[in-house]
C-alpha cells in the first residue's frame, strides 16, 4: 500500500503530514511512502533527507493524488492554486484521506468529500480516551501552541520572566494568567514557570487545581461553589454568578499581571469573550496578551486573528499558526500521531477501516460517499440550552508529558457517586433501625459493651490508617499477637470450671492464644529489626 | 486483686495496644510500638492471673510455658517468604480459642436468665460461628500458601448456593439453640461449628493465589472479630476493644488490597476470579516480537544506567531472591547508580510481604517505594528490572478497557527507557491475561529462574567494575 503525503498548500502553513523519522516508522507498517517534491522544505526537511528515508519523491500533486492509496495531510483540502482543482477532485475513489477537517465548521467541505467517495478521517475527532491519546494530534497541537504562546509573549514583552538581583537593581518577576487549564494552558504554564515567571492560572475545573500547582502555579479560585467539570473532559456551562464572580477575578488580575494567555475553546463554536476592552485599557503598558482562540473569535474583544497589534500600550497576540511557526516540531509530533493511527488501523498489511474499533468509529467522516461524522451531539444540546457559554479548555490531559497529571476524575465517576450516596443513606438508615432495635430489647450491661466495642472500631479505624504499607506485614503480626489476649477467656473458664472437660477446653485455649503471643510479637520484633535505612 | 484494680490493669492495656498499633505508623516508632504491645499483653496477663485462685496456676503455668516456647520456636524459625503461611497459622489458633472459649463458656451454666441470658447465647454462638470459619479458613489459606493445596480457586457446582445454604442453616440452628435451657444445646452448636468449618474451608478454597493478601487480611480481621465476641460473651471490655482493634486493623487491610486491585471485596469473597477470562483472551495476542536478552547484555546495560528501579513480585519470594537484589542493588549503589524500589500494594501474598523480603535482605527502607511515590518517575529512569512481576506492571490494566485487569492501578514501567523483565517463561500471571509489556519495543526479556540470573548479573557486574578500574590503574600508570 502506498501512502502519499502532498506539500501543504495552505497560505503560510509549514507543516507536513509526515517527517523523515515518521515516514520510516510507516515502512515499519509496511506502507511504501510517496512525498510531494518540496512537501518538507518549510519545515526544514529536504528531499534528499525523504530520499535518505527511502521514500519515494513525486514532482507534481495530481501524480502524487493518484498513486496514493492513502493521503495523508495537515490542513483540511482546500482549491489547489497550480492546478485550479479542488484537492477533494484529485481524491480517487477508493483511496483514504487523513487530516484535520473540522467537520463541524465545514459543511460545504465536507459535501465535496462526499462527493469523492473516499474514505475520510479526521484527526480532530478522535475520541479522547486514554487509549487514543498516543493519536490526539489536538493535544500535541495544543500543546506546541502553549509553549508558542509564552515565547510569543516573551519575545514581546520588554522585560525578563525571572527575578533577579543584578548589580544593577533588583528586577522583579514577571506575572503571567493564564486562562484555562488544558493542555496548552498547562503547557503554557510549564514554559512560563521553566522561563521564571510568576504563574497564576485560571480554570472552571476544580479537578485541575491539582494538575496546575503540579507544575508550580498558583491556582485562582473564585469564593464560589460550584464545579465546571463536564463531559469528556471539557468544562460545563456555569451559572451567571459564576460568570459575574470569574469576570470580577480577571478584572483584578489584569491590573496586576504582565501577561495574559486565554485558551478557552468551545468545540464548534464561537470562543467566549473573557478579556474586556476594559480589561485590557486597565493592563499595564507593556504588556502582552496571548490569545490562543484567535481563531475562534478570540477570548480577548480586541484580538484580531492572526494578527499582533498594539492597543493602548499593550501588545495583542491573536496568531492562529503557532503550531505551525514550530513546523519541525509540530510535523514530527503530528507525523508521529498519523502513524499510531495508521497502526491501530492494521498497517500496511491489515489495513482495515474497523468500524467496531471506537477511535476509527469517531474518527471516521465519510465513507463510500454517505456521511458518517457522528458530531458530538448531546454536548452541543446540552450548550444550546445553555444562554451563555464559558470556559471550555481545549483538553484536559496532557498525560504523555505528565504523567502524574493523568489523575483526573472520568466523566462517569459522577453518576456513581449520586449511586453511592445514596446506598450510604440506606445503610444509616438500616443501621439506624439495628439500634433502635437493640435499644429497646437489650439490657444495660449489653448497651455498656457495645459503647465500647464501636468506640474501639472507630479507634481502630482511626489509627490504623496511618500505618504505612510498607509495615504492614508486621502490622499483621501484630494485630496476630494482641488478638492472643483471647487467653483471657481461657484463663477465666480454668478458674470458675465447674467440671474437667470445662479446665481442659480452657487449658487449650490459653496454649494456642500464647503461642499465639509469644509468635506474633517475637515474629514482629525480628522483621522490625531488619528495617533500617 | 479486686475487681476495680482489674479493670484499672485492663484499660491500661487497651490504652497501650492502641499506641502499639499507633506506633507502627512509622519505621521509627514501630519497634516502640512493639514493646507497647507486650508490656500491654503482660500487664494483662498479670491482672487475670492474680485474680486467680492459687490452685489453678500448675494448670496455667503447664499450658503458658510449651505454648510461649513454641511461639518463640516458630518466630525464630520462619523464614521471611514464609511469613503469609505463620501470619494464616496464627489466625487459625485465634479461631480454635474463639471455639474453645465459647464452647467451654456455654458448658459453664450461667445464672442469667430472660433477655440476658438469650443474648449470653447469642454471643455464644455467634462468637464460635466466627471463630470456626475463621480457624478452618485460615487452615485452608496455610495449606495454599505451602502448597500443600493448590492454590488454584477450587468452583463448586453452586457454590453461592452452598454458602448461603450454610450460613441460613447456622441461622435456624442458633433460633433452636436460643430457646435451650442449661447445656443442653451442646449438640446444636458442635453442629454449628462444623458447618462453620465448611464454610471457611470452602470459602477460602474458592480464591485463588493472587488474592491471598485480601483472604489474608480479611481472615486477619475476622479474628479480630472473634476475639471480640468472646469479649462480649464473657462481658470482658478489654477482649472486646481488643477484638475491635485488630477486626477493623483486618478490615482496612482487605479494603486497601481490594482497591490495589480495583476490585470490589464481594467478588474477592465469592472467588473464581480469572477463570472465565483465560478463554476469552486467546485471540487478542498482543502485536510485535518478545525480544529476550541475555546477562551480558543485561549487564552491560545497568553498567551505563543512571537510575534503575526495581519491580519485584512474588515470583521474587518464589525464588528466594532477595538476597541478590540486595547485593545487586549495593553494587549499582557503589558505582554511583541511583536505585530503587517499586512496590505495588499487592505484591506477594500478603499486604507489605515485598517490604518484609527486601528489609530482611538489608534493603534501605528509603530506597523502597510505594507505587503512588514512583509512577511518575519511570520516564526519568534507563532501565528497570522487574523481578518476577507481572500483573502488577500490565499495561493492559490501563490501556484495554476490555482487559479482566481493567482499570487496576500498575506500576507503569513501560515509560522507562528499558524495561527487563526476568521471568521463567512468558507464561501469564495470575489473572490469566495477556501481557503486552512483554511485546514492547523497549521490554527485554530474561528468561530462567530469577536468583540464578541474578547471581550471574552480579558476577558479571563485579567483573566488569573490576576491569573498569584495572584499565584505570593501566592509564593511570601509562600517564606517569
Amino acid at each position: 500500500m502506498k501512502v502519499g503525503i502532498p506539500k501543504e498548500i495552505y497560505p503560510g502553513e509549514r507543516r507536513v503530514a509526515a517527517t523523515p523519522a515518521t515516514a520510516k516508522q510507516l515502512q515499519k507498517l509496511g506502507f511504501d511512502v510517496l512525498i510531494e517534491s518540496g512537501a518538507g522544505e518549510s519545515a526544514n526537511f529536504t528531499d534528499d533527507a525523504y530520499m535518505q528515508a527511502e521514500c519515494q519523491i513525486v514532482a507534481d500533486a495530481s501524480t502524487l493524488w493518484a498513486e496514493a492509496d492513502i493521503v495523508l495531510k495537515v490542513r483540511p483540502p482546500t482549491l489547489h492554486p497550480q492546478l485550479d482543482k479542488h484537492e477533494t477532485q484529485l481524491l480517487r475513489q477508493e483511496s483514504t484521506l487523513i487530516g484535520f477537517i473540522y467537520p463541524a465548521q465545514n459543511s460545504e467541505l465536507l459535501d465535496k468529500l462526499t462527493a469523492s467517495k473516499a474514505t475520510v478521517l479526521a484527526m480532530d475527532a478522535v475520541p479522547r480516551i486514554t487509549r487514543a491519546q498516543k493519536l490526539d494530534a489536538l493535544s500535541s497541537m495544543a500543546n506546541l501552541a502553549g509553549y508558542r504562546a509564552i515565547i510569543e509573549a516573551a519575545n514581546h514583552f520588554g522585560r525578563f520572566f525571572n527575578g533577579q538581583i543584578t548589580a544593577a537593581g533588583k528586577v522583579q518577576p514577571a506575572k503571567v494568567l493564564v486562562i484555562g487549564a488544558g493542555v496548552a494552558g498547562l503547557a503554557a504554564i510549564g514554559t512560563a514557570k521553566g522561563l521564571g515567571a510568576v504563574v497564576r492560572a485560571f480554570d472552571t475545573r476544580l479537578v485541575v487545581k491539582e494538575q496546575i500547582e503540579s507544575l508550580g502555579a498558583e491556582f485562582l479560585k473564585l469564593n464560589f461553589a460550584e464545579d465546571g467539570a463536564g463531559e469528556g473532559g471539557y468544562a460545563k456551562v456555569m451559572s451567571d454568578e459564576f460568570i459575574k464572580a470569574e469576570m470580577e477575578l480577571f478584572a483584578t488580575q489584569a491590573k496586576e499581571v504582565d501577561i495574559i494567555v486565554t485558551t478557552a475553546l468551545i468545540p464548534g463554536k464561537k470562543a467566549p469573550v473573557l478579556i474586556t476592552r476594559e480589561m485590557v485599557e486597565s493592563m499595564k503598558k507593556g504588556s502582552v496578551i496571548v490569545d490562543l482562540a484567535a481563531e475562534q473569535g478570540g477570548n480577548c474583544a480586541c484580538t484580531h486573528p492572526g494578527e499582533i497589534y498594539l492597543y493602548q500600550g499593550v501588545t495583542i497576540v491573536g496568531l492562529t499558526d503557532l503550531p505551525s511557526r514550530m513546523a519541525q516540531q509540530a510535523s514530527q509530533l503530528y507525523g508521529t500521531n498519523l502513524y499510531h493511527l495508521l497502526e491501530e488501523m492494521g498497517g500496511a498489511n491489515n489495513f482495515q477501516v474497523n468500524l467496531e474499533d471506537e477511535v476509527v468509529r469517531s474518527a471516521l467522516v465519510t465513507q463510500a460517499g454517505e456521511v458518517t461524522w457522528l458530531p458530538l451531539k448531546k454536548v452541543e444540546e446540552k450548550e444550546v440550552k445553555s444562554q451563555k457559554s464559558e470556559i471550555k479548555s481545549q483538553k484536559d490531559e496532557l498525560a504523555n508529558s505528565h504523567s502524574t497529571l493523568s489523575q483526573f476524575a472520568t466523566p462517569a465517576s459522577s453518576p456513581e457517586r449520586t449511586e453511592s450516596s445514596s446506598h450510604d443513606l440506606l445503610w444509616l438508615l438500616m443501621a439506624g433501625l439495628a439500634l433502635l432495635g437493640v435499644g429497646i430489647a437489650a439490657p444495660a450491661s449489653f448497651l455498656s459493651h457495645c459503647t465500647v466495642f464501636v468506640l474501639a472500631c472507630f479507634v481502630g479505624w482511626q489509627v490504623i490508617w496511618n500505618v504505612k504499607p510498607a509495615l504492614h506485614t508486621p502490622l499483621m503480626s501484630v494485630t496476630n499477637a494482641i488478638s492472643g489476649i483471647i487467653i483471657l477467656g481461657g484463663m477465666l473458664q480454668i478458674s470458675g470450671a465447674s467440671s474437667s472437660s470445662i479446665t481442659i477446653l480452657g487449658a487449650i485455649a490459653v496454649l494456642i492464644g500464647t503461642i499465639n503471643i509469644s509468635g506474633g510479637f517475637l515474629v514482629t520484633q525480628r522483621m522490625l529489626k531488619m528495617f533500617q535505612r | 486483686m479486686s475487681n476495680n484494680l482489674l479493670t484499672v490493669a485492663y484499660i491500661g492495656a487497651s490504652a497501650l495496644f492502641i499506641l502499639s498499633l499507633g506506633g507502627l505508623s512509622d519505621r521509627e516508632t514501630a519497634g516502640k510500638g512493639n514493646v507497647y504491645g507486650i508490656v500491654g499483653m503482660a500487664i494483662a496477663f498479670a491482672a487475670t492471673a492474680v485474680s486467680l485462685e492459687a490452685s489453678q496456676y500448675g494448670v496455667l503455668v503447664s499450658v503458658v510455658v510449651p505454648g510461649a516456647i513454641l511461639g518463640a520456636i516458630a518466630a525464630a524459625r520462619v523464614k521471611m517468604t514464609a511469613m503469609p503461611e505463620m501470619v494464616a497459622m496464627l489466625h487459625s489458633f485465634v479461631g480454635a480459642a474463639a471455639v474453645l472459649v465459647g464452647v467451654a463458656n456455654y458448658l459453664q451454666q450461667s445464672q442469667l436468665t430472660g433477655v440476658e441470658l438469650t443474648i449470653h447465647q447469642l454471643e455464644i454462638f455467634v462468637g464460635a460461628f466466627i471463630g470456626a470459619v475463621t480457624f478452618a479458613g485460615s487452615l485452608v489459606a496455610f495449606g495454599k500458601l505451602r502448597g500443600i493445596i493448590s492454590s488454584k480457586p477450587v468452583l463448586l457446582p453452586g457454590r453461592h448456593l452452598l454458602n448461603l445454604g450454610i450460613v441460613a442453616v447456622s441461622v435456624w440452628l442458633g433460633i433452636q439453640f436460643v430457646g435451650i435451657e442449661g447445656t443442653g444445646g451442646l449438640q446444636l452448636l458442635l453442629v454449628m461449628c462444623g458447618l462453620a468449618s465448611v464454610l471457611g474451608i470452602h470459602l477460602v478454597l474458592a480464591i485463588g493465589g493472587a488474592d491471598m493478601p485480601v483472604v489474608i487480611s480479611m481472615l486477619n480481621s475476622y479474628s479480630g472479630w472473634a476475639a471480640a465476641a468472646a469479649g462480649f460473651m464473657l462481658s470482658n471490655d478489654l477482649l472486646i476493644v481488643t477484638g475491635a482493634l485488630v477486626g477493623s486493623s483486618g478490615a482496612i487491610l482487605s479494603y486497601i488490597m481490594c482497591k490495589a486491585m480495583n476490585r470490589s471485596f464481594i467478588s474477592v469473597i465469592l472467588g473464581g476470579f480469572g477463570k472465565d477470562t483465560i478463554t476469552g483472551e486467546d485471540g487478542d495476542r498482543p502485536a510485535g516480537e518478545v525480544a529476550s536478552t541475555t546477562i551480558e547484555k543485561t549487564a552491560a546495560l545497568l553498567e551505563t544506567a543512571k537510575s534503575v528501579i526495581i519491580v519485584p513480585g512474588y515470583g521474587m519470594a518464589v525464588a528466594q531472591a532477595q538476597h541478590a537484589v540486595s547485593e545487586l542493588t549495593k553494587l549499582l549503589r557503589d558505582r554511583g547508580v541511583q536505585v530503587r524500589f517499586g512496590v505495588h500494594p499487592v505484591a506477594g501474598r500478603m499486604p507489605g510481604h515485598m517490604n518484609v523480603l527486601l528489609a530482611e535482605a538489608q534493603v534501605p527502607y528509603d530506597i523502597v517505594l510505594e507505587m503512588d511515590e514512583i509512577n511518575a518517575d519511570f520516564p526519568k529512569t534507563d532501565v528497570v528490572l522487574a523481578i518476577g512481576a507481572n500483573d502488577t506492571i500490565n499495561p493492559s490494566a490501563l490501556e484495554n478497557p476490555n482487559s479482566a485487569i481493567a482499570g487496576m492501578p500498575v506500576l507503569e514501567v513501560w515509560h522507562a527507557a528499558t524495561v527487563v523483565v526476568m521471568k521463567r517463561s512468558l507464561a501469564s500471571g495470575y489473572a490469566g491475561v495477556e501481557n503486552p509489556l512483554f511485546y514492547k519495543e523497549n521490554t527485554r526479556m530474561l528468561f530462567g529462574d530469577a536468583e540464578n540470573n541474578l547471581d550471574m548479573l552480579v558476577g558479571k557486574l563485579a567483573q566488569m567494575s573490576g576491569d573498569t578500574a584495572e584499565r584505570q590503574r593501566t592509564e593511570t600508570t601509562v600517564l606517569r
